[in-house]
């Protein structure tokens, strides 16, 4: 069965290590959250998975192969990443910029073929990023940019899908939605889906598994149940926050108290 | 969000998310191509012995194989159409293109719209070489300055190439930062030597404002290579440098090659950039204005805006090295005064007449 996996894998700038000893296995079918506060090396974990950085230390593997020796395009064909605040250059149609994501499987010499379009229309469809495929990638909103990225993305027909912070853009609407179709493609498509996230109940609620980044380490990882109560979040974050199960599904859910109603809490 | 298996979609649905634009560039591409060739036969016909299109004509149609014409003209005209007007208007149509093609290039590198061919010392380098050329005893010149400037341009080019990397990489802020240096210090080196040049500076002037004056068809023969090699290989890279117009990390992400695609791009643009200079000089605005023009009308997609800005280019400048032998006949006009001074207006009613981001 393809799987990712991590092995003990260090990874930084120079001589500066951001993630230190990192071992973490991720299924298809099976949706990873990786959470933790700004700068704990969230996307220096996406940028070792797709070979920008190399480890110092430890391997990570793709179905059972070290990815140092998987050629850049190969690996482009196995995994797909949706960048956080992505440039995109602005005179280009949203419909070439999707189109880019088939770059992996098409030669030097090859143009576009049928299949291509197809699939493109496809994911477009998917991502409801259709309607403005002829327009300009410089005259859409941050929500569409999102969209656009994880429309091309699924346009490599990777194995695995890497996502930085999808949501960051987006309005409620469109998290639940840019998640559920993840959510989707894991089940269906038996993708596994790599999500960094910043927000706690999103991660509880769509993540099979939680993996929590504290400086540069995993803290803790397993099940939102485990991964998310008001201790680790209080050791991680710094924050005090409410932990409670959600009404419906019963998964942790976070609220934040303000200063002022600081007092209630404490009872 | 409702998900189709989107890997086996029916292929005929296609037809309605074909895009539309990619048609009406080949149409331009055609167009374009059609162009090109009436501005060579018209321009062929002008200037300071106008010849009638009918005697034209038949002088071209003579020259193909199994085609017998008798003679009408006398031996003088068919000279100054094949071997003084037909040369002079190739070399100025391989120099344009190859000069829109490689100011398309480096923009596209360096993902700025002031790119042109000459960021990165290559003209700089020409110019000491011809001036160097130009400094050797009179006997010596004719072929030398050429191929001094070629070498010039080359060295300057390459040295800022070393100087900029940095272990397996090269980032490209350093690369046009060292080309400015390169081009500052050899500019320096070129400023003293035309000031202790003396009776050489008109010559040395008139060889940096560029001429196709004095071409005949070795020059043709020598650049053509060149060009061709550079242009075809820029066209096949075409693609990656559209996914390159991402970002260097999404660009890698998407499986390109970005380290040695960037290699091969600029070495064959600046290739194409030192064949072209060193024969007629530095002629500027060709490499940064057309690939403007032509984007700001038909896109920025490389795979049609490549060939589109080759055949551009070469038009242009047939057409303005049109002007500067026939405007003040029979004073030559140099070129680089033509290009910029009718290009200029003409890319300005372009960039008011489509006000949208074009970069």
């Amino acid at each position: 069965m393809f799987n990712l996996r991590l092995d003990n894998v260090s990874l930084g700038y120079g001589k500066r290590i951001v993630l230190h000893n990192v071992t973490l296995e991720a299924k298809p079918g099976e949706m990873l959250g990786i959470i933790g506060p700004n700068g704990s090396g969230k996307s220096t974990l996406i940028r070792g998975i797709t070979r920008l950085i190399q480890p110092s230390c430890g391997k990570i593997f793709l179905d059972g192969s070290d990815i140092s020796g998987i050629n850049r395009q190969k690996l482009a064909q196995l995994v797909a990443v949706v960048p956080q605040n992505p440039t995109l250059p602005a005179p280009f149609t949203a419909l070439e910029v999707v189109l880019m994501g088939r770059t992996p499987h098409l030669g030097l010499l090859r143009y576009e073929g049928k299949k291509d379009l197809a699939i493109v229309k496809g994911v477009m469809e998917a991502t409801q990023t259709l309607a403005f495929a002829e327009r300009r990638v410089g005259e859409l909103s941050g929500g569409e940019r999102q969209r656009l990225t994880i429309a091309r993305a699924l346009a490599q027909e990777p194995k695995i899908i890497l996502m930085d912070e999808p949501t960051a853009n987006l309005d409620i609407n469109y998290q639940i939605e840019t998640l559920g179709l993840a959510r989707q493609l894991c089940l269906k498509q038996k993708l596994i889906v790599v999500v960094t996230l910043h927000d706690l109940n999103l991660a509880s609620q769509y993540c099979d598994r939680l993996v929590l980044l504290s400086d540069g380490k995993i803290y803790c990882q397993g099940i939102p149940e485990t991964v998310i109560n008001a201790q680790t979040i209080k050791d991680v974050y710094g924050a005090e926050v409410y932990v409670y199960p959600h009404p419906v599904n019963k998964l942790p859910a976070t609220l934040v108290v303000s200063d002022k109603d600081k007092s209630l809490f404490e009872k | 969000m409702a998900l189709e298996s989107f890997k086996d979609i029916a292929i005929p649905e296609t037809t309605t998310i074909y895009p539309i634009q990619w048609r009406s560039r080949i149409y331009a591409i055609v167009g374009l191509a059609l162009l090109l060739g009436i501005t060579i036969i018209v321009t062929l016909g002008i200037g300071s012995t106008d010849i009638p299109f009918s005697t034209l004509f038949h002088i071209l149609l003579a020259k193909l194989p199994l085609i017998h014409i008798e003679p009408t003209w006398t031996i003088n005209t068919e000279t100054i159409i094949l071997d003084i007007r037909l040369p002079r208007l190739l070399l100025a149509g391989l120099v344009g293109a190859a000069l829109a093609v490689a100011g398309t290039t480096y923009q596209g590198l360096f993902r700025n719209p002031l790119a042109d061919p000459y960021l990165i010392g290559v003209a700089q380098g020409a110019a000491l070489g011809a001036i160097i050329g130009f400094m050797l005893p009179v006997s010596w010149q004719l072929g030398s300055i050429p191929l001094l400037a070629f070498v010039g341009a080359v060295s300057a080019a390459a040295m800022v190439y070393f100087i900029a990397r940095v272990g397996k990489t090269l980032p490209m802020t350093t690369l046009i930062l060292a080309g400015v240096a390169i081009g500052a210090f050899l500019a320096a080196i070129t400023s003293y030597l035309m000031f202790a040049s003396g009776d050489k500076l008109h010559g040395i002037i008139s060889w940096l404002l560029g001429s196709f004056s004095l071409t005949s068809w070795w020059q043709v023969a020598m650049v053509t290579p060149y060009i061709l090699v550079g242009t075809v290989i820029i066209w096949l890279y075409a693609r990656p440098l559209n996914v390159m117009q991402l970002d260097e990390e999404q660009a890698q992400q998407l499986g390109i090659n970005v380290e040695q695609v960037k290699l091969i791009l600029l070495g064959a643009a600046t290739l194409i950039t030192a064949a072209a200079v060193c024969f007629c000089g530095i002629i500027g605005f060709v490499g940064i204005i057309i690939t403007h023009a032509v984007r700001l009308v038909w896109g920025p997609e490389h795979r049609f805006l490549l060939p589109l800005v080759t055949l551009a280019g070469a038009i242009f400048l047939i057409l303005a090295d049109t002007a500067a032998r026939t405007m003040l006949a029979p004073t030559e006009v140099p070129i680089g005064v033509i290009t910029a001074f009718f290009g200029a207006p003409f890319f300005l009613y372009l960039l008011r007449q489509k006000k949208r981001a074009i970069f």
